[in-house]
Protein backbone atom coordinates (compact mmCIF):
# COMPACT_ATOMS: atom_id res chain seq x y z
CA UNK A 1 0.00 0.00 0.00
CA UNK A 2 2.73 2.46 0.99
CA UNK A 3 4.81 1.58 -2.06
CA UNK A 4 1.89 2.38 -4.35
CA UNK A 5 1.24 5.69 -2.64
CA UNK A 6 4.96 6.54 -2.72
CA UNK A 7 5.09 5.97 -6.46
CA UNK A 8 1.95 8.04 -6.85
CA UNK A 9 3.33 10.89 -4.77
CA UNK A 10 6.54 10.91 -6.79
CA UNK A 11 4.70 10.85 -10.09
CA UNK A 12 2.43 13.70 -9.05
CA UNK A 13 5.44 15.77 -7.88
CA UNK A 14 7.14 15.10 -11.20
CA UNK A 15 4.03 16.14 -13.14
CA UNK A 16 3.54 19.20 -10.97
CA UNK A 17 7.10 20.43 -11.52
CA UNK A 18 6.85 19.90 -15.27
CA UNK A 19 3.52 21.72 -15.39
CA UNK A 20 4.90 24.61 -13.37
CA UNK A 21 7.92 24.81 -15.66
CA UNK A 22 5.67 24.98 -18.73
CA UNK A 23 3.36 27.59 -17.17
CA UNK A 24 6.38 29.69 -16.24
CA UNK A 25 7.63 29.41 -19.79
CA UNK A 26 9.64 32.61 -19.95
CA UNK A 27 11.63 31.57 -16.90
CA UNK A 28 12.27 28.00 -17.93
CA UNK A 29 13.09 28.73 -21.51
CA UNK A 30 15.06 31.78 -20.48
CA UNK A 31 17.87 29.43 -19.45
CA UNK A 32 17.62 27.65 -22.82
CA UNK A 33 17.77 30.90 -24.80
CA UNK A 34 20.66 32.00 -22.60
CA UNK A 35 22.46 28.81 -23.66
CA UNK A 36 21.86 29.45 -27.37
CA UNK A 37 22.75 33.12 -27.08
CA UNK A 38 26.01 32.66 -25.17
CA UNK A 39 27.14 29.88 -27.51
CA UNK A 40 26.57 32.24 -30.45
CA UNK A 41 28.56 35.00 -28.76
CA UNK A 42 31.81 33.07 -29.03
CA UNK A 43 32.17 33.24 -32.82
CA UNK A 44 31.47 36.98 -32.57
CA UNK A 45 34.27 37.39 -30.03
CA UNK A 46 36.80 35.02 -31.56
CA UNK A 47 36.23 35.59 -35.28
CA UNK A 48 34.76 33.23 -37.82
CA UNK A 49 37.84 31.11 -38.44
CA UNK A 50 36.14 27.76 -39.00
CA UNK A 51 39.09 25.64 -37.87
CA UNK A 52 39.41 27.45 -34.56
CA UNK A 53 35.67 27.27 -33.93
CA UNK A 54 35.62 23.57 -34.75
CA UNK A 55 38.36 23.01 -32.22
CA UNK A 56 36.76 24.91 -29.35
CA UNK A 57 33.09 24.08 -30.02
CA UNK A 58 32.78 21.11 -27.61
CA UNK A 59 34.27 23.14 -24.79
CA UNK A 60 32.02 26.11 -25.49
CA UNK A 61 28.87 23.99 -25.64
CA UNK A 62 29.76 22.22 -22.39
CA UNK A 63 30.63 25.41 -20.50
CA UNK A 64 27.45 27.12 -21.69
CA UNK A 65 25.38 24.07 -20.71
CA UNK A 66 26.90 24.25 -17.22
CA UNK A 67 26.09 27.96 -16.94
CA UNK A 68 22.54 27.52 -18.24
CA UNK A 69 21.87 24.77 -15.70
CA UNK A 70 23.31 26.98 -12.91
CA UNK A 71 20.94 29.75 -14.00
CA UNK A 72 17.90 27.52 -13.77
CA UNK A 73 18.82 26.00 -10.39
CA UNK A 74 17.90 28.92 -8.15
CA UNK A 75 14.21 28.18 -8.76
CA UNK A 76 14.43 24.47 -8.00
CA UNK A 77 13.50 24.77 -4.32
CA UNK A 78 13.13 28.51 -3.78
CA UNK A 79 9.49 28.91 -4.96
CA UNK A 80 8.38 25.89 -2.97
CA UNK A 81 10.19 27.32 0.04
CA UNK A 82 8.55 30.73 -0.33
CA UNK A 83 4.97 29.41 -0.43
CA UNK A 84 5.51 26.72 2.20
CA UNK A 85 5.16 23.70 -0.08
CA UNK A 86 8.68 22.56 0.77
CA UNK A 87 7.80 22.15 4.46
CA UNK A 88 4.77 20.07 3.52
CA UNK A 89 6.94 17.91 1.27
CA UNK A 90 9.39 17.42 4.14
CA UNK A 91 6.50 16.29 6.38
CA UNK A 92 5.12 13.89 3.76
CA UNK A 93 5.03 10.13 4.38
CA UNK A 94 7.27 9.76 1.37
CA UNK A 95 11.01 10.13 2.20
CA UNK A 96 12.35 13.59 1.35
CA UNK A 97 15.22 11.99 -0.57
CA UNK A 98 12.78 10.34 -2.99
CA UNK A 99 10.84 13.57 -3.45
CA UNK A 100 14.07 15.38 -4.26
CA UNK A 101 14.94 12.65 -6.73
CA UNK A 102 11.62 13.18 -8.54
CA UNK A 103 12.08 16.95 -8.53
CA UNK A 104 15.61 16.71 -9.92
CA UNK A 105 14.50 14.33 -12.67
CA UNK A 106 11.81 16.87 -13.58
CA UNK A 107 14.45 19.63 -13.52
CA UNK A 108 16.60 17.61 -15.91
CA UNK A 109 13.62 17.19 -18.26
CA UNK A 110 13.02 20.92 -18.55
CA UNK A 111 16.69 21.97 -18.73
CA UNK A 112 19.24 19.23 -19.50
CA UNK A 113 17.03 17.35 -21.93
CA UNK A 114 16.17 20.48 -23.93
CA UNK A 115 19.82 21.63 -23.99
CA UNK A 116 20.66 18.17 -25.25
CA UNK A 117 18.11 18.35 -28.06
CA UNK A 118 19.29 21.79 -29.17
CA UNK A 119 23.02 21.04 -29.00
CA UNK A 120 23.33 19.24 -32.40
CA UNK A 121 21.99 22.35 -34.16
CA UNK A 122 24.54 24.53 -32.39
CA UNK A 123 27.25 22.00 -33.15
CA UNK A 124 26.35 22.27 -36.87
CA UNK A 125 26.92 26.03 -36.63
CA UNK A 126 30.45 25.24 -35.51
CA UNK A 127 30.93 22.86 -38.41
CA UNK A 128 31.52 19.78 -36.25
CA UNK A 129 31.62 16.48 -38.10
CA UNK A 130 28.63 14.17 -37.72
CA UNK A 131 30.71 11.69 -35.71
CA UNK A 132 31.69 14.39 -33.24
CA UNK A 133 28.10 15.57 -32.99
CA UNK A 134 27.03 12.05 -32.17
CA UNK A 135 29.59 11.76 -29.38
CA UNK A 136 28.71 15.25 -28.10
CA UNK A 137 25.07 14.22 -27.98
CA UNK A 138 25.78 11.00 -26.09
CA UNK A 139 28.18 12.75 -23.71
CA UNK A 140 25.59 15.43 -22.93
CA UNK A 141 22.91 12.75 -22.49
CA UNK A 142 25.08 10.94 -19.94
CA UNK A 143 26.57 14.03 -18.29
CA UNK A 144 23.68 16.48 -17.89
CA UNK A 145 21.83 14.38 -15.24
CA UNK A 146 24.80 14.84 -12.92
CA UNK A 147 24.63 18.62 -13.53
CA UNK A 148 21.06 18.61 -12.22
CA UNK A 149 21.81 16.24 -9.35
CA UNK A 150 24.95 17.96 -8.05
CA UNK A 151 23.43 21.35 -8.78
CA UNK A 152 20.43 20.48 -6.61
CA UNK A 153 22.77 20.36 -3.58
CA UNK A 154 23.75 23.97 -4.25
CA UNK A 155 20.08 24.91 -4.70
CA UNK A 156 19.23 23.25 -1.39
CA UNK A 157 22.09 24.91 0.50
CA UNK A 158 21.11 28.37 -0.73
CA UNK A 159 17.32 28.07 -0.29
CA UNK A 160 15.83 31.28 1.08
CA UNK A 161 18.94 33.40 0.57
CA UNK A 162 18.55 36.75 -1.14
CA UNK A 163 21.35 36.51 -3.69
CA UNK A 164 21.45 32.80 -4.36
CA UNK A 165 22.22 33.00 -8.10
CA UNK A 166 25.93 33.72 -8.05
CA UNK A 167 26.41 31.72 -4.87
CA UNK A 168 25.08 28.49 -6.41
CA UNK A 169 27.60 28.77 -9.24
CA UNK A 170 30.39 29.44 -6.76
CA UNK A 171 29.51 26.36 -4.71
CA UNK A 172 28.72 23.94 -7.51
CA UNK A 173 30.90 24.74 -10.54
CA UNK A 174 34.12 23.44 -8.88
CA UNK A 175 32.33 20.15 -8.20
CA UNK A 176 31.24 19.90 -11.84
CA UNK A 177 34.74 20.20 -13.26
CA UNK A 178 35.02 16.40 -13.69
CA UNK A 179 31.88 16.37 -15.88
CA UNK A 180 33.25 19.20 -18.00
CA UNK A 181 36.63 17.49 -18.41
CA UNK A 182 35.20 14.05 -19.22
CA UNK A 183 32.60 15.47 -21.59
CA UNK A 184 35.11 17.45 -23.63
CA UNK A 185 37.74 14.68 -23.52
CA UNK A 186 35.24 12.25 -25.06
CA UNK A 187 34.70 14.55 -28.04
CA UNK A 188 38.41 15.28 -28.39
CA UNK A 189 39.10 11.55 -28.41
CA UNK A 190 36.43 10.99 -31.06
CA UNK A 191 37.96 13.77 -33.18
CA UNK A 192 41.38 12.15 -33.09
CA UNK A 193 39.97 8.63 -33.67
CA UNK A 194 40.91 7.45 -30.24
CA UNK A 195 38.99 5.27 -27.84
CA UNK A 196 36.31 7.55 -26.38
CA UNK A 197 34.03 5.02 -24.70
CA UNK A 198 36.11 5.12 -21.49
CA UNK A 199 35.11 8.75 -20.91
CA UNK A 200 31.48 7.93 -21.54
CA UNK A 201 31.62 5.12 -18.99
CA UNK A 202 33.17 7.51 -16.46
CA UNK A 203 30.42 10.04 -17.19
CA UNK A 204 27.84 7.32 -16.53
CA UNK A 205 29.62 6.47 -13.29
CA UNK A 206 29.61 10.11 -12.18
CA UNK A 207 25.93 10.51 -13.04
CA UNK A 208 24.91 7.29 -11.28
CA UNK A 209 26.93 8.11 -8.15
CA UNK A 210 25.60 11.67 -8.03
CA UNK A 211 22.02 10.46 -8.56
CA UNK A 212 22.41 8.31 -5.45
CA UNK A 213 24.39 10.62 -3.14
CA UNK A 214 23.08 14.05 -4.19
CA UNK A 215 19.49 13.47 -2.95
CA UNK A 216 20.89 12.37 0.42
CA UNK A 217 23.07 15.49 0.72
CA UNK A 218 20.24 17.61 -0.62
CA UNK A 219 17.76 16.29 1.94
CA UNK A 220 20.09 16.97 4.85
CA UNK A 221 20.75 20.47 3.46
CA UNK A 222 17.00 21.15 3.26
CA UNK A 223 16.52 19.83 6.80
CA UNK A 224 19.15 22.32 8.01
CA UNK A 225 17.27 25.15 6.32
CA UNK A 226 13.80 24.05 7.46
CA UNK A 227 14.97 23.23 10.99
CA UNK B 1 24.78 17.59 23.11
CA UNK B 2 22.89 14.51 24.27
CA UNK B 3 25.69 12.26 23.16
CA UNK B 4 28.18 14.20 25.19
CA UNK B 5 26.17 14.09 28.39
CA UNK B 6 25.58 10.39 27.86
CA UNK B 7 29.32 9.88 27.51
CA UNK B 8 30.05 11.96 30.57
CA UNK B 9 27.73 9.89 32.73
CA UNK B 10 29.87 6.84 32.15
CA UNK B 11 32.70 6.63 34.69
CA UNK B 12 35.25 5.55 32.10
CA UNK B 13 38.27 6.87 30.27
CA UNK B 14 36.11 8.21 27.45
CA UNK B 15 35.12 11.10 29.71
CA UNK B 16 38.49 12.69 29.02
CA UNK B 17 37.82 12.75 25.30
CA UNK B 18 34.86 15.02 25.69
CA UNK B 19 36.07 17.23 28.52
CA UNK B 20 37.28 19.92 26.17
CA UNK B 21 34.19 19.65 23.96
CA UNK B 22 32.57 21.95 26.50
CA UNK B 23 33.15 25.46 25.12
CA UNK B 24 34.00 26.93 28.55
CA UNK B 25 36.71 24.32 29.20
CA UNK B 26 38.07 24.63 25.68
CA UNK B 27 38.13 28.42 25.89
CA UNK B 28 40.48 28.51 28.87
CA UNK B 29 42.71 25.75 27.51
CA UNK B 30 42.99 27.58 24.17
CA UNK B 31 43.61 30.88 25.93
CA UNK B 32 46.65 29.36 27.63
CA UNK B 33 47.93 27.76 24.41
CA UNK B 34 47.53 30.73 22.04
CA UNK B 35 50.55 32.80 23.26
CA UNK B 36 52.70 29.67 23.15
CA UNK B 37 51.72 29.01 19.52
CA UNK B 38 52.30 32.65 18.50
CA UNK B 39 55.78 32.68 20.06
CA UNK B 40 56.75 29.36 18.51
CA UNK B 41 55.39 30.51 15.12
CA UNK B 42 57.53 33.66 15.19
CA UNK B 43 60.67 32.00 16.57
CA UNK B 44 60.49 29.05 14.17
CA UNK B 45 59.73 31.31 11.21
CA UNK B 46 62.73 33.56 11.92
CA UNK B 47 64.99 30.56 12.51
CA UNK B 48 63.76 28.73 9.41
CA UNK B 49 64.16 31.80 7.18
CA UNK B 50 67.66 32.56 8.48
CA UNK B 51 68.72 28.97 7.91
CA UNK B 52 66.97 28.74 4.55
CA UNK B 53 67.95 32.11 3.08
CA UNK B 54 71.45 32.56 4.49
CA UNK B 55 72.90 29.13 5.22
CA UNK B 56 71.32 26.64 2.83
CA UNK B 57 73.50 26.15 -0.28
CA UNK B 58 72.52 27.53 -3.68
CA UNK B 59 70.77 25.04 -5.94
CA UNK B 60 72.90 23.76 -8.83
CA UNK B 61 70.14 24.05 -11.41
CA UNK B 62 67.80 26.79 -10.20
CA UNK B 63 70.22 29.13 -8.46
CA UNK B 64 68.84 31.16 -5.58
CA UNK B 65 65.29 31.30 -6.90
CA UNK B 66 64.53 27.91 -5.40
CA UNK B 67 64.62 29.47 -1.91
CA UNK B 68 60.94 30.31 -2.16
CA UNK B 69 60.18 26.65 -1.41
CA UNK B 70 60.69 27.41 2.26
CA UNK B 71 57.39 29.26 2.10
CA UNK B 72 55.77 27.61 -0.92
CA UNK B 73 55.93 23.96 0.12
CA UNK B 74 54.70 24.35 3.72
CA UNK B 75 51.84 26.57 2.49
CA UNK B 76 50.85 24.00 -0.13
CA UNK B 77 50.92 21.21 2.44
CA UNK B 78 48.85 23.23 4.89
CA UNK B 79 46.30 24.15 2.21
CA UNK B 80 45.53 20.48 1.59
CA UNK B 81 45.67 19.29 5.19
CA UNK B 82 43.41 22.13 6.32
CA UNK B 83 40.69 21.29 3.80
CA UNK B 84 40.51 17.74 5.12
CA UNK B 85 40.64 19.03 8.71
CA UNK B 86 37.83 21.48 7.95
CA UNK B 87 35.64 18.68 6.55
CA UNK B 88 36.61 16.38 9.44
CA UNK B 89 35.55 18.87 12.12
CA UNK B 90 32.41 19.66 10.12
CA UNK B 91 31.58 15.95 10.13
CA UNK B 92 32.33 15.75 13.86
CA UNK B 93 29.97 18.66 14.40
CA UNK B 94 27.21 16.93 12.44
CA UNK B 95 27.74 13.51 14.06
CA UNK B 96 27.96 14.69 17.68
CA UNK B 97 25.93 17.87 17.20
CA UNK B 98 28.81 19.66 18.93
CA UNK B 99 28.90 23.41 18.38
CA UNK B 100 32.59 23.63 19.21
CA UNK B 101 33.47 21.26 16.36
CA UNK B 102 31.54 23.50 13.95
CA UNK B 103 33.44 26.50 15.24
CA UNK B 104 36.75 24.76 14.63
CA UNK B 105 35.65 23.85 11.09
CA UNK B 106 34.52 27.41 10.34
CA UNK B 107 37.70 28.88 11.81
CA UNK B 108 39.93 26.69 9.66
CA UNK B 109 38.39 27.95 6.41
CA UNK B 110 39.99 31.39 6.25
CA UNK B 111 43.44 30.15 7.24
CA UNK B 112 43.13 27.38 4.65
CA UNK B 113 42.14 29.84 1.94
CA UNK B 114 45.08 32.10 2.83
CA UNK B 115 47.48 29.13 2.69
CA UNK B 116 46.11 28.13 -0.74
CA UNK B 117 46.52 31.68 -1.98
CA UNK B 118 50.10 31.87 -0.65
CA UNK B 119 50.91 28.54 -2.30
CA UNK B 120 49.55 29.75 -5.66
CA UNK B 121 51.19 33.17 -5.42
CA UNK B 122 54.63 31.91 -4.41
CA UNK B 123 54.25 29.18 -7.03
CA UNK B 124 53.77 31.85 -9.69
CA UNK B 125 56.77 33.80 -8.39
CA UNK B 126 58.84 30.62 -8.51
CA UNK B 127 57.54 29.59 -11.90
CA UNK B 128 58.64 32.80 -13.63
CA UNK B 129 62.42 32.35 -13.18
CA UNK B 130 62.45 28.54 -13.44
CA UNK B 131 59.80 27.75 -16.06
CA UNK B 132 59.80 31.16 -17.74
CA UNK B 133 56.08 31.66 -17.14
CA UNK B 134 53.89 32.73 -14.25
CA UNK B 135 51.33 30.03 -14.78
CA UNK B 136 51.03 26.70 -16.56
CA UNK B 137 47.84 24.62 -16.69
CA UNK B 138 49.61 21.81 -14.94
CA UNK B 139 47.58 19.22 -13.01
CA UNK B 140 48.93 20.25 -9.62
CA UNK B 141 48.54 23.99 -10.20
CA UNK B 142 45.04 23.56 -11.57
CA UNK B 143 43.90 21.40 -8.68
CA UNK B 144 45.35 23.91 -6.21
CA UNK B 145 43.36 26.64 -7.97
CA UNK B 146 40.19 24.53 -7.72
CA UNK B 147 40.96 24.04 -4.02
CA UNK B 148 40.99 27.82 -3.64
CA UNK B 149 37.56 27.95 -5.31
CA UNK B 150 36.27 25.30 -2.90
CA UNK B 151 37.49 27.36 0.06
CA UNK B 152 35.89 30.50 -1.39
CA UNK B 153 32.61 28.61 -1.89
CA UNK B 154 32.67 27.47 1.74
CA UNK B 155 33.41 30.97 3.03
CA UNK B 156 30.79 32.66 0.89
CA UNK B 157 28.11 30.16 1.89
CA UNK B 158 29.05 30.59 5.55
CA UNK B 159 28.88 34.37 5.27
CA UNK B 160 25.66 34.41 3.20
CA UNK B 161 23.53 32.69 5.86
CA UNK B 162 22.56 35.02 8.69
CA UNK B 163 21.69 32.41 11.32
CA UNK B 164 25.11 31.40 12.71
CA UNK B 165 24.03 27.87 13.63
CA UNK B 166 22.51 27.14 10.20
CA UNK B 167 25.49 28.73 8.47
CA UNK B 168 27.88 26.44 10.33
CA UNK B 169 25.84 23.33 9.49
CA UNK B 170 25.34 24.20 5.82
CA UNK B 171 29.01 25.08 5.33
CA UNK B 172 30.09 21.87 7.04
CA UNK B 173 27.87 19.84 4.74
CA UNK B 174 29.44 21.60 1.76
CA UNK B 175 32.94 20.80 3.06
CA UNK B 176 32.05 17.11 3.39
CA UNK B 177 30.64 17.02 -0.16
CA UNK B 178 33.78 18.83 -1.33
CA UNK B 179 36.17 16.42 0.34
CA UNK B 180 34.44 13.46 -1.32
CA UNK B 181 34.83 15.21 -4.67
CA UNK B 182 38.46 16.28 -4.25
CA UNK B 183 40.00 12.94 -5.39
CA UNK B 184 37.60 12.79 -8.38
CA UNK B 185 38.51 16.36 -9.35
CA UNK B 186 42.21 15.65 -8.92
CA UNK B 187 42.19 12.58 -11.15
CA UNK B 188 40.03 14.14 -13.84
CA UNK B 189 42.36 17.16 -13.93
CA UNK B 190 45.28 14.77 -14.24
CA UNK B 191 43.74 12.98 -17.25
CA UNK B 192 42.83 16.29 -18.80
CA UNK B 193 46.38 17.48 -18.33
CA UNK B 194 48.09 14.44 -19.83
CA UNK B 195 45.84 14.59 -22.89
CA UNK B 196 45.81 18.30 -23.54
CA UNK B 197 49.50 18.91 -23.03
CA UNK B 198 52.56 16.92 -23.84
CA UNK B 199 54.98 16.10 -21.09
CA UNK B 200 54.63 18.91 -18.60
CA UNK B 201 57.61 20.57 -17.02
CA UNK B 202 59.43 18.22 -14.72
CA UNK B 203 61.98 19.05 -12.11
CA UNK B 204 65.56 17.96 -12.39
CA UNK B 205 65.49 16.94 -8.77
CA UNK B 206 68.89 16.78 -7.20
CA UNK B 207 69.04 15.25 -3.75
CA UNK B 208 68.31 17.81 -1.09
CA UNK B 209 71.01 19.17 1.15
CA UNK B 210 70.38 18.42 4.83
CA UNK B 211 70.30 22.13 5.76
CA UNK B 212 67.63 22.73 3.10
CA UNK B 213 65.59 19.89 4.50
CA UNK B 214 66.02 21.16 8.06
CA UNK B 215 64.98 24.68 7.06
CA UNK B 216 61.91 23.32 5.32
CA UNK B 217 61.01 21.22 8.34
CA UNK B 218 61.36 24.22 10.67
CA UNK B 219 59.23 26.34 8.35
CA UNK B 220 56.59 23.60 8.28
CA UNK B 221 56.41 23.64 12.08
CA UNK B 222 56.25 27.44 11.97
CA UNK B 223 53.24 27.22 9.63
CA UNK B 224 51.58 24.65 11.88
CA UNK B 225 52.08 26.91 14.91
CA UNK B 226 50.70 29.92 13.05
CA UNK B 227 47.70 27.84 11.95
CA UNK B 228 46.96 26.65 15.48
CA UNK B 229 47.37 30.17 16.86
CA UNK B 230 44.97 31.76 14.38
CA UNK B 231 42.41 28.95 14.52
CA UNK B 232 42.31 28.85 18.32
CA UNK B 233 42.05 32.64 18.48
CA UNK B 234 39.16 32.60 16.02
CA UNK B 235 37.39 29.76 17.85
CA UNK B 236 37.67 31.68 21.11
CA UNK B 237 36.24 34.85 19.59
CA UNK B 238 33.37 32.83 18.12
CA UNK B 239 32.74 31.26 21.53
CA UNK B 240 32.63 34.67 23.23
CA UNK B 241 30.34 35.99 20.53
CA UNK B 242 27.90 33.09 20.29
CA UNK B 243 27.70 32.25 24.00
CA UNK B 244 27.53 35.78 25.32
CA UNK B 245 24.34 34.87 27.20
CA UNK B 246 26.18 32.55 29.61
CA UNK B 247 27.53 33.68 32.97
CA UNK B 248 31.11 32.59 32.44
CA UNK B 249 31.37 34.55 29.18
CA UNK B 250 29.99 37.67 30.89
CA UNK B 251 32.53 37.25 33.68
CA UNK B 252 35.35 36.68 31.19
CA UNK B 253 34.32 39.75 29.18
CA UNK B 254 34.28 41.94 32.29
CA UNK B 255 37.71 40.53 33.24
CA UNK B 256 39.06 41.44 29.79
CA UNK B 257 37.59 44.95 30.09
CA UNK B 258 39.04 45.27 33.59
CA UNK B 259 42.50 44.49 32.30
CA UNK B 260 42.45 47.37 29.84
Amino acid sequence: MTSISTARILLSIFKRDITLAIRRGSDTFGAIFFFVLVVSLFPLALGSDIKLLQQIAPGIIWVCALLAVMLSLSRLFNDDFQDGVLEQLALSVCPLEMIIFAKVIAHWCYTGLILLLISPILALQFNLSSDSIQVLFIALLLGTPSLSFIGSIGAALTVGLKSSGALISLLILPLLIPVLILGTLAIDAADTDMQYSVYLYLLIAYSVLSSFFAPLACASALRIVLD
Amino acid sequence: MQTITAMNSQPSKSTHWFTFAAPSKFYFLAKKLIPFFWISAIVLCVAGLILGLLFAPTDAVQGDSYRIIFIHVPAAWMSMVLYVAMAFWGAMGMIFNARLAYRVSNSIAITGAIMTFIALWTGALWGKPTWGTWWVWDARLTSELILLFLYIGYLSLYNAIDDARKAAKAASLLAIIGVVNVPIIYFSVKWWNTLHQGASITFTKTSMDSSMLLAMLIMTFAFWSYTFATILTRVNYKTLDEESHTDWVQKELSDIRGLR
